[in-house]
């Protein structure tokens, strides 16, 4: 069909154009520029479309600047003129040229598109599966990636934290509250993903830093569902109870798809109890830091062996006066 | 034959001549989108401010009602504007900053949070729904959330007004019906825009945030309480 192209053109609409398609006059279809959702020709797609739109913008502006030149002839000073804004002209569509192109590579949202395309069902399955481990370690687990799940729960735990920050009047000295709980929330979320990527990456476990934020993500789940409890219902012991069940199974489960893809005794140790430390003493950090433990009730449970950590605390007028009149006793009796 | 004619489509007229005595009328003003837009604007330059403000407080009165009684109809959508969803922020900001207004009790929300909260949680919505694959654009979304957090300040206001008479568990009884309701209709209200511009299976997933967004707003507003 494509034998002798160019002198074949029948049809009046163009029939098959190949150089469109390709940009050369070759029969074979390019499987690279094909239109395929597997989400790693993204780059390409959007190259290629670029490509297209300025191939029209170039025609486009061939037309306009031809029917600019078929326009009158000024004299001298008329054409100084003209050139002079034809060339500002040129500068300014090469400069927007360079700006669109630019913006459409690295502005693009569709390059986060293929994360995204999730089922409400998987996301439910997702959030159950994330509390329960898995067994099998001699062969890499399946991690799904994805991040719609993940990104929610974070948002959920910054909305538990906000909540329980009220119930417990937090005092916050430097930055505000909606501040510090999306802070802490984002920066555990994507700070020890990256942390424990670059471990991995050290010792050469076969994980991705997509699969690593997505784990990590859902393991939050079982965070949220402790913290909930936890701010409204304040009996210590539950926590401790919560913290063990819930915690540690969200944890077995993160460790044992990381102990699934890593090699070595060391190495599984190393990646698999940082990621546990770390784990756990966050979901003990949120608890006390941001919710202060009504003081009768500890005492009654179970001794006061527990401090609650508590944030910046006010200066006291009274005591900074008695320090300086300290400090500047002895200098007077001096004199 | 058929190309010849095709290329001169007017050639069978060549011959037609118009006589002098026959008058020509009509309108042959052919409706052109963006010229006609442009000699708006410059006809509406010379207009006086009062007729301006008076049109623009109009639309956003009418996408006020709109929001008010949600049905399914594309008016929010099809003529977008921010105007409204600043009011409302500012109006909410505002609000909210009377139980703040001692600087050692930061508890409270700021004026700046307030509107960091409700921008930049309406844009984490927006980008989520894109690509979650909707329809809708990035300023019509804009617009929808914004427009849908007038409940919320109604109950603001409410929830002021009845903090002044006392602030004991029945007030805070009302706030919670009062919160809770307006929070339950400002979801309602954007959903019944939002939700029609995605794939009718991902519907959930767009409106779980909206939900939060609308949760964390809600609660700012029940948990405020006067400074003393």
């Amino acid at each position: 069909m494509s034998a002798g192209s160019g002198n074949k053109n029948t049809e009046p609409w163009g029939s098959f154009d190949d150089n469109l398609i390709q940009g050369s006059g070759s029969a074979v279809i390019d499987m690279e520029n094909m239109d395929d959702t597997s989400g790693s020709s993204f780059e390409d797609m959007g190259e290629l479309h670029q490509r297209m739109k300025e191939e029209e913008e170039v025609t486009e502006e061939a037309a306009a600047t031809e029917d600019h030149e078929d326009g009158e002839f000024l004299g001298m000073k008329g054409l100084k003129g003209q050139l002079g804004r034809q060339v500002a002209d040129e500068v300014w569509q090469a400069g927007k040229r360079q700006a669109s192109r630019a913006f459409n590579l690295y502005a693009n949202i569709d390059i986060l598109r293929p994360y995204f395309d999730v089922e409400p069902v998987q996301v439910r399955s997702r959030l159950m599966e994330s509390m329960i481990p898995v067994r099998m370690i001699n062969f890499p687990q399946k991690i799904a990636g994805e991040l719609y799940g993940p990104l929610m729960l974070v948002f959920t735990l910054v909305a538990i934290l906000l909540h329980g920050m009220k119930t417990s009047d937090t005092i916050i000295r430097e930055g505000t509250l909606m501040g510090t709980a999306i802070g802490t929330c984002f920066g555990y979320w994507l700070g020890v993903s990256s942390f424990i990527y670059f471990l991995a990456y050290l010792v050469n476990a076969q994980i991705t830093m997509l699969q690593m934020l997505s784990l990590l993500g859902y393991g939050l789940f079982g965070h949220c569902v402790v913290l909930l409890v936890s701010y409204n219902i304040h009996f210590h012991f539950l926590f401790y109870v919560l913290w063990l069940l819930c915690g540690g199974l969200s944890t077995l489960r993160m460790v044992a798809a990381l102990l699934s893809r890593t090699v070595g005794q060391t190495p599984r140790l190393l990646l698999c109890g940082t990621l546990s430390v770390l784990h756990m003493l966050f979901l003990l950090y949120l608890h006390f830091a941001y919710h202060k433990i009504v003081e009768g009730l500890l005492d009654s449970l179970e001794g006061p062996n527990m401090v609650p950590m508590q944030r910046v605390a006010r200066d006291v007028p009274e005591l900074t006066i008695n320090a300086t009149v300290r400090s500047l006793v002895p200098l007077l009796r001096a004199h | 034959q058929a190309s010849a004619d095709a290329n001169r489509p007017f050639a069978g007229l060549s011959d037609v001549s118009i006589s002098e005595d026959i008058p020509v009328e009509g309108d042959i003003s052919v409706p052109v989108g963006p010229s006609a837009r442009r000699d708006d604007e410059f006809s509406t330059l010379d207009e006086p401010v009062k007729e301006t403000v008076l049109r623009d407080l109009r639309a956003v009165g009418k996408k006020f009602v709109h929001v008010l009684y949600p049905k399914r109809s594309t008016a929010l959508l099809r003529d977008w504007d921010l105007w409204g969803p600043l009011l409302l922020c500012v109006t909410l900001a505002l609000l909210l900053q009377g139980g703040a207004a001692d600087s050692d009790y930061q508890g409270g929300p700021q004026f700046a949070e307030v509107f960091v909260i409700v921008w930049f949680g309406s844009i984490i919505i927006t980008i989520n729904s894109k690509l979650l694959g909707g329809t809708i654009s990035f300023f019509q979304s804009l617009c929808v959330l914004g427009y849908c957090i007038l409940p919320l300040t109604v109950a603001m206001a409410v929830c002021r007004i009845v903090l002044v008479a006392g602030s004991g568990s029945v007030s805070f009884a009302v706030r919670l019906v009062v919160v809770t309701a307006s929070f339950g209709w400002s979801t309602f209200a954007s959903t019944a825009f939002l939700a029609d511009s995605q794939p009718a299976n991902r519907k959930a997933l767009v409106v779980y945030p909206v939900f939060l967004f609308y949760f964390v707003i809600g609660w700012m507003v029940l948990t405020f309480s006067p400074s003393q």
